[in-house]
């Protein structure tokens, strides 16, 4: 950029203050601080975020995601790579292919970055040396032959003296090929993959209170005319495009990349979440299961089994990594078995979700093949997923259907089927309550049963510790039991630790709205410590017990549960009266 | 007739590109928040952003509110601007002022930038967020402008307080925006966000989007002060013995409060003009800004606090 004389003079100046407080260059102008646009990134002296920065030539403009390129920054360098045409890879001639250039490969091919430009930079510290430059090109070639790049590039640069940048360098007269910019000018940005599948997923519906109505979104791939049959996913239905709004009007015809708004001819109900496309089969995948690679951005690691939102071009969904297949080793290209992902790794995972959803490959389609997945609490963006192929196991299996139900089994009980969910610490008093409410249940003659958290890992469960993994699988296996003792008809006790927020939601939304009630026991962690039943404090306490709940694994108490006991003003006998209060008024008894 | 796809170009053109961008983030927020605002500046790039948001929503109308705060600084040519977009386009508009600093006389000759910006800008932004409940709100900043703008995401989240927090930003990959709040928490939404000023004049010269008369050149009072050229709009800025009202031909790259917004000697008076004019200088649009440089990182520190 400063080659291309794209910086102005009152910003140099501003950076050759900051460069006399922060510089790493002595007295002379840092250009790394133009870049380090945040405070911490110049008093540290390193670049933490994506900087987008801009510039042009005659002939084009371009926009760059500047990214750090450590492995710590794996996040930033895959958020930048997610929106380029072309990438460009540093490698330094004096040092030659390391680790990290095998990993700005790998996040490039990843991300579907076609064009990739390998410049050799430093050349001016290795004289000029071909042999060098040739060595360095043949190691990376083995590299990239794993991957598929449309185009791949060696150009001999030297950053500090602009060699074969802008300029051809007088110094290295030996390369014959073109500089990076004039690489750059030319590279093709025929992107529209699939010319013939045109697809728009419906961002918005435009309803004008007279008769007009239109589908808005940005148009993903193919072009599309007026009087085109298309289909509406997924509902199916054809219909046929009668108006196209482009941004510079009314036209004929739309193209890949454009906003537009479409009319169509049959009036039909179509929301945003669908999809309009070309009317050709096999091109999309409608289902609730696929197999992709997942780049993790979050410092809590990722578990297996735990529900998570999965956001897509036009709509999101609950859903599930059920499978962590492998680990990639972003190095190397090791392939590593591991139960869960931490921040900045990237594993190979299939993906469940609550409800069928449109996609495609990446490779086919970028805009129909991404995806992030978000906290559903804290609602921070945890992880960013490109879509492999699809999964039919879910529509393998169906569901055999049964004469007898859960309203038929339950009426010559005379009670409402429903989970009574026991949440609390170690020691607060959860089985003592949930035993005589059962007590109570069985004098009145309900049907009941009693899932207790040490019971359970006794048998079901036997197979799992308490890392935060396991804890997650543990309540998922609860869960799904405890339904079908509800679809028995049961009145279920459920008394798990359960600690964490995501899980209980999950075994709220697996069963009907009213068929869960969730119950707090609130005793503080210093009277569970003192009552001690089973000993287990004096165990942690001595060292001697690991990832235990309210000491060195967290517990997240619940935000709304129906019914919160608190033991330290009242009994157990009271309490279990409470709760059977709450079943008689809400007709569960 | 069966039209031919040959004949027709099957590549956007880089603004193209961008017009269309910003039309996907304008809609992402209509489809997605309750209570969206647009932040009209009466600048240039709120032109452009007002014109994207029509194009949008076409045939239909812009379906949120849009709003100004008045820091009662402002150029009377901009307010007189602002009036005639309102009837012509018959938007809603809000036009909030800070009534404590009204009452407290914030002026930003006799306050100085810092505490008149703060006051009459960044508190007065967040009580009118606070009094109307808007969960969006979009600005027409653009990543060139700036550094710390640089590296702010399109949907930037704003806590309860409307802080932002530059070290914990969510990551933002292709264009599937993190559009999930809490209560009380908002986004601000940078639809222009990969434009540059350049970008931007092309794109009013290409659309005939009509812009405040201050961006031209003309013969306006001046005086010379701090090294920058400030316009005399009205009877508050003293003019100090020292100084003279001097009859000069200046235009203004951006728009502000005037005794806050340098000019710049200029003969450009028309759209294309100002265009040959940027592509041969060699200062940022923002030098003429004296908010931005009262401190290093002073943009990111007003940010910080909820500064637009």
């Amino acid at each position: 950029m400063y080659d291309s004389k794209n910086i102005y003079s009152d910003q140099l100046n501003q950076t050759q203050i900051e460069s006399e407080k922060y510089g790493t260059q002595g007295n002379n102008i840092d250009l790394a601080l133009l870049i380090d646009g945040l405070q911490a990134e110049r008093e540290q002296g390193i670049t933490i975020d994506v900087a987008y920065r801009y510039f042009e030539t005659e002939n084009n403009k371009f926009i760059i995601a500047d990214t750090p390129g450590h492995e710590e920054y794996t996040r930033n360098m895959a958020t930048g790579a997610s929106n380029s045409d072309a990438g460009i890879i540093l490698v330094d001639a004096s040092k030659g292919v390391l680790d990290q250039t095998k990993r700005h490969t790998f996040i490039l091919s990843l991300l579907g970055v076609d064009n990739i430009f390998v410049t050799i930079n430093k050349m001016d510290l290795i004289n000029y040396d071909e042999k060098i430059f040739s060595e360095i090109m043949k190691s990376f070639k083995i590299i990239s032959s794993k991957f598929n790049f449309k185009l791949e590039k060696f150009i001999p640069i030297s950053a500090l003296n602009g060699d074969n940048i802008f300029k051809k360098s007088k110094n290295i007269s030996w390369y014959k090929g073109k500089t990076l910019i004039d690489e750059l000018e030319q590279i093709s940005l025929n992107e529209s993959n699939d010319n013939d599948n045109f697809s728009m997923p419906v961002q918005l519906v435009n309803r004008l209170s007279s008769n007009f109505r239109g589908y808005s979104g940005t148009i993903s791939s193919g072009n599309i005319k007026i009087n085109d049959e298309v289909v509406v996913l997924p509902s199916g239905e054809k219909n046929k495009i009668t108006e196209i709004l482009t941004p510079s009007g009314k036209k004929e015809i739309a193209i890949s990349g454009q906003a537009v708004t479409l009319t169509l001819d049959k009036e039909i109900d179509i929301s945003r979440g669908d999809f309009i496309c070309s009317n050709k089969k096999n091109y999309y995948f409608s289902s609730d299961q696929f197999a992709s690679h997942i780049i993790w951005m979050n410092k809590d690691d990722m578990l297996p089994e735990r529900n998570y939102i999965f956001r897509f071009i036009n709509s999101q969904t609950i859903g599930k990594i059920t499978d962590l297949v492998h680990k990639i080793n972003i190095n190397s290209f090791d392939k590593i078995a591991s139960k869960s992902l931490k921040l900045n790794e990237i594993g190979y995972c299939k993906v469940a979700l609550n409800k069928n959803t449109i996609f495609n490959s990446y490779k086919k389609n970028k805009s129909l093949g991404s995806f992030v997945i978000i906290d559903q609490f804290s609602n921070q963006t945890l992880a960013a997923g490109v879509i492999d192929h699809e999964l039919r196991r879910a529509s393998n299996i169906s569901w055999q259907d049964l004469y007898v139900n859960k309203q038929l089994r339950s009426s010559i009980n005379s009670q409402k089927p429903c989970i009574l969910w026991f949440t609390g610490l170690s020691g607060s008093g959860k089985s003592t309550i949930a035993n005589i409410i059962e007590q109570k249940l069985h004098q009145l003659g309900k049907h009941t049963y009693l899932l207790d958290g040490d019971n359970v890992r006794h048998g079901l469960n036997k197979d799992l510790g308490f890392t935060d993994t396991d804890r997650v699988e543990n309540i998922r296996r609860v869960s799904e039991v405890s339904k079908l003792m509800v679809d028995a008809g049961l009145i279920t006790i459920v008394s798990f630790i359960s600690p964490f927020k995501s899980e209980r939601k999950m075994a709220r939304e697996i069963v009907q709205k009213d068929e869960f009630i969730e119950i707090y026991v609130d005793t503080p962690i210093e009277e569970c410590e003192k009552r001690d039943p089973k000993g287990l404090y004096k165990k942690v306490r001595a060292g001697e017990l690991k990832n235990f709940t309210g000491i060195d694994s967290d517990y997240e108490i619940p935000i709304k549960p129906e019914i919160i006991l608190n033991t330290k003003t009242k009994n157990a006998e009271d309490l279990a009266d409470e709760v059977l209060l709450f079943l008689k008024n809400n007709n569960m008894i | 007739m069966e039209l031919s796809l040959k004949h027709i170009s099957m590549n956007l053109s880089h603004i193209e590109k961008l017009e269309s961008e910003s039309i996907h983030i304008i809609r992402e927020v209509a489809a997605e928040f309750e209570n969206p605002v647009m932040l009209y500046s009466i600048g240039k790039d709120s032109s452009v952003m007002l014109h994207l948001a029509q194009k949008a929503f076409a045939p239909n109308k812009i379906p949120f509110k849009f709003m100004h705060i008045d820091t009662t600084w402002k150029f009377r040519e901009m307010i007189i601007f602002r009036e005639e977009v309102v009837k012509k386009y018959k938007l809603d508009l809000i036009v909030h002022i800070n009534q404590d600093g009204v009452r407290d006389k914030i002026s930003p000759i006799v306050h100085g930038s810092k505490i008149h910006t703060d006051i009459m800008k960044t508190q007065a932004l967040k009580q009118a967020l606070d009094n109307y409940r808007f969960d969006a709100a979009f600005g027409g900043a653009r990543r060139d402008e700036e550094k710390s703008r640089a590296k702010e995401r399109i949907f930037s989240f704003r806590d309860k307080s409307h802080r932002w927090d530059p070290k914990n930003q969510k990551p933002e990959l292709w264009n599937l925006f993190n559009t999930k709040i809490n209560k009380d928490e908002s986004v601000r939404v940078f639809p222009l966000s990969n434009w540059t000023e350049i970008d931007v004049w092309q794109y009013i010269y290409q659309e005939k989007i009509s812009i405040v008369p201050l961006y031209f050149a003309k013969i306006r009072p001046i005086i010379k002060r701090d090294n920058m050229l400030i316009m005399v709009d009205d009877d508050r800025l003293e003019i100090k013995q020292s100084e003279k009202i001097e009859q000069i031909k200046v235009r203004f790259r951006t728009l502000g409060c005037y005794p806050l917004t340098a000019a710049v000697e200029s003969s450009a008076s028309s759209v294309e003009e100002i265009i040959s004019e940027l592509l041969d200088t060699k200062f940022s649009e923002r030098q003429g800004r004296l908010i931005d440089n009262d401190q290093i990182g002073s943009m990111e520190k007003k940010k910080q606090d909820g500064y637009f």
